[in-house]
């Protein structure tokens, strides 16, 4: 019962529940809440080719080189040599582990044809054998593999179920953690019914075909004594060995952020209030073939890049060189930004294999590589892999898991001119935060693209349908002309516009007409007022004349009088006047 | 006694290794049974060599012992081995190649 002490933990548990020990197993630990039952048998069953030996191995290989427990590995089936060879692909060196003393492979070579039966015996040997291999190394994890064998080596089957529930007793006896595999039967989980024996846990792998796309699962179907997940979950073999997927974090508790990340398009950034996407957020670019999705999401990432976030670029359709080759057409410099390890590319054909393999392998580079954004182009690709729900239900795993890990993504969604556009394929437009339509226009026997914001939650973003350009230098919005016959684009925008610039013109000119004309119109008044007044002062000056005229001839006349008067009285002063007159 | 030896491959030494774990009836029944066959068949042909596997545990691996008591036959070829306590005679005889299948 030593082992018991030197296995981690979760620390969610209570002290009282059960221990347990790591695998060590990507994802695997997550499932079962902290590993295998510590110090009992599990048994891990599943048909032909489903990665049992495999999955054993690297629970043994894993404790040997993470948790420093040594294990040993009884082998029914494959020779050590084999054995080396099949993990020598996954980056682990066996032989090198045994020579350092931490594994110890044991081979249990049963020759049906050298040996005969005679009356009683029992398995002690095997007991022995495993016992002295435990105690040379001091292991604490053990692998039985696959002890069925013994079935069809030997004829008595009495001895032997009577020993092998005496083999169980004796590994729990003897505190090692144990895994043995067994084969599926018809019915049953194991051929042999070796389910009977192992109480404690018990995990299934499957390995199904799906329209010719194989997938991994793994389930757990008994595990005495503690919580864990119930569901089928999607495991994957590569170079760096097992991992599963644990999906079902859908507990809507994720933290948000307010931040705002630029789009990468600097007149689409005015359209939303906060001047870009929210930081953690999803969004969906859809529009039909050739609308410049793919351009779009690259420069989202080229101004990611070089705001000096780490991207990853998920491509399902081109090879990432294509795409660098031609976004460096529109002025995007992918391959600058992979110079400097901001920017990765994972490029895979969807019928490499199935969904949850996808989601399986996706989930592995992102936590490898931790971008802060992703881009997934384009998801419609999934669907030649999986129905509408399965794509869907992945998509939501794969959401939920980026707002967890407060990752920004970004899908691309090629819509079909058949289907009402309202509604994505995909039918994640309810899922995602902010989602961008790029439509044809098409009119005048051109095709324009119109650019729209369908949705941006919790942030208020222009209604308007704009025209969307790829340009030499980039992407650009342009403001759509609203004629009297709709929406105007490309050459007709254009047209529209010079149209509008000759119009201005002409109005201009006849504008100037019009003035000139007054200016006109005033110096005749001008003049006209000019002679008036010239007119007017001759006939005042006659006027005056008269008027003067008649003033001397008063005078005069008043003088007169004055003559006469005063010549009646006297003379001389008369005389005097008259002859001046 | 003679000529029932001669029956037999002529004159070939028998080495025979019995592994058992510990004093148990099953070893002990089978040790006493085959040295009576070897008395029988095998008059001064045969060395019995018998190995405790709780005294030497390490000798199981080499000798792919995994039931015990388990009679190994090394010389003469081919290599066989008779799992049980040796009970059913005939079994031992034709598993050891003294007595021909269906003798």
């Amino acid at each position: 019962m030593s082992s018991t002490t030197s296995s981690p933990q979760n620390p969610n548990l209570s002290i009282t529940s059960l221990p347990k020990t790591r695998t060590g197993i990507q994802g695997l630990d997550q499932i079962t809440m902290g590993g295998l039952p510590t110090g009992r048998p599990t048994l891990i069953c599943g048909g032909t080719g489903c990665g049992k030996t495999l999955f054993s191995l690297e629970f043994l290989i894993r404790g040997a080189q993470e948790f420093n427990e040594p294990g040993v590995f009884m082998a029914f089936e494959e020779k050590p040599q084999e054995l080396a060879m099949n993990v020598a692909s996954l980056g682990f060196d066996l032989q090198m582990l045994q020579h350092e003393k931490k594994i110890k492979i044991d081979y249990v070579h049963i020759d049906r044809s050298e040996i005969e039966e005679t009356g009683e015996y029992d398995l002690e040997g095997l007991f022995i054998r495993l016992g002295y291999a435990i105690d040379t190394i001091g292991a604490k994890r053990v692998v039985l593999d696959t002890l069925e064998n013994l079935f069809g080596s030997l004829t008595d089957e009495g001895i032997l179920r009577a020993e092998l529930r005496r083999l169980f007793t004796w590994l729990k006896d003897k505190g090692v953690t144990a895994i043995i595999t067994g084969e599926s039967g018809e019915k049953t989980l194991t051929r042999q019914g070796l389910e009977e024996y192992v109480s404690d846990c018990v995990i299934l792998l499957d390995h199904r075909i799906i329209n010719q796309i194989s997938t991994r699962r793994l389930r757990i179907i008994k595990y005495r004594g503690t919580l864990h997940g119930t569901n089928e979950y999607p495991f994957l073999i590569d170079e760096e060995g097992i991992s599963v997927l644990p999906v079902t974090s859908l507990q809507l508790n994720k933290p948000v952020s307010s931040e705002t990340i630029s789009t990468g398009v600097a007149s689409l950034d005015d359209m939303f209030s906060g001047g870009g996407y929210y930081r953690g957020s999803s969004i969906l670019v859809s529009g039909t073939a050739g609308t410049g999705k793919t351009s779009m999401s690259s420069s989202f990432v080229n101004k990611a890049c070089k705001d000096g976030l780490k991207c990853l670029f998920f491509a399902f359709e081109e090879s990432p060189q294509q795409i660098i080759r031609n976004m460096s057409s529109v002025g995007v410099n992918l391959q600058s930004h992979i110079d400097s390890g901001l920017l990765s590319f994972y490029a895979s054909r969807p019928t490499l294999y199935g969904l949850e393999m996808h989601l399986v392998a996706i989930h592995k580079a992102i936590k490898k590589f931790k971008p802060q954004v992703v881009v997934l182009d384009p998801i419609t690709n999934l669907i030649t892999i999986g129905s509408v729900s399965e794509v869907k239900a992945m998509l939501v795993r794969l959401i939920d898991f980026l707002q967890e890990e407060q990752i920004t993504v970004m899908f691309t969604a090629l819509t079909l001119n058949t289907v009402v556009n309202e509604q994505t394929d995909e039918g994640v437009s309810s899922l995602v935060d902010v989602w961008l339509s790029i439509k044809d226009i098409e009119v005048n026997g051109e095709r324009n693209k119109g650019l729209y914001v369908m949705k941006s939650r919790g942030m208020k973003h222009s209604n308007q349908v704009r025209e969307f350009v790829i340009e030499d230098s980039g992407l650009n919005l342009l403001d759509v002309y609203l004629g009297p016959d709709g929406i105007l684009t490309g050459s007709a925008r254009e047209s529209h516009r010079i149209e509008e610039e000759t119009g201005q013109l002409l109005h201009t000119n006849a504008q100037d007409l019009k003035d000139r004309e007054l200016e006109r119109k005033r110096k005749v008044l001008e003049s006209k007022i000019d002679s008036l007044r010239t007119e007017f002062e001759s006939i005042e000056e006659e006027l005056n004349k008269v008027y003067t005229e008649e003033k001397i001839k008063n005078d005069v006349i008043r003088q007169t009088r004055e003559q006469i008067t005063h010549l009646r009285r006297g003379t001389t002063a008369f005389g005097n006047e008259g002859s001046n007159d | 006694m003679e000529t029932r030896a001669q029956t037999t491959n002529m004159g070939e030494l028998y080495e025979l290794r019995l592994y058992v774990a510990g004093k148990t009836l099953k070893s002990v029944t089978a040790l006493s049974n085959l040295k009576k066959y070897c008395e029988e068949h095998l008059t001064e042909q045969y060395v019995i060599e018998v190995i405790d596997l709780l005294e030497n545990p390490q000798l199981a691996e080499g000798d792919q012992i995994f039931a015990v008591p388990t009679l190994v036959k090394k010389v003469p070829e081919p290599v066989r081995k008779i799992i049980g306590d040796l009970s059913n005679e005939e079994k031992v005889l034709v598993g050891l190649n003294i007595r021909p299948k269906k003798a």
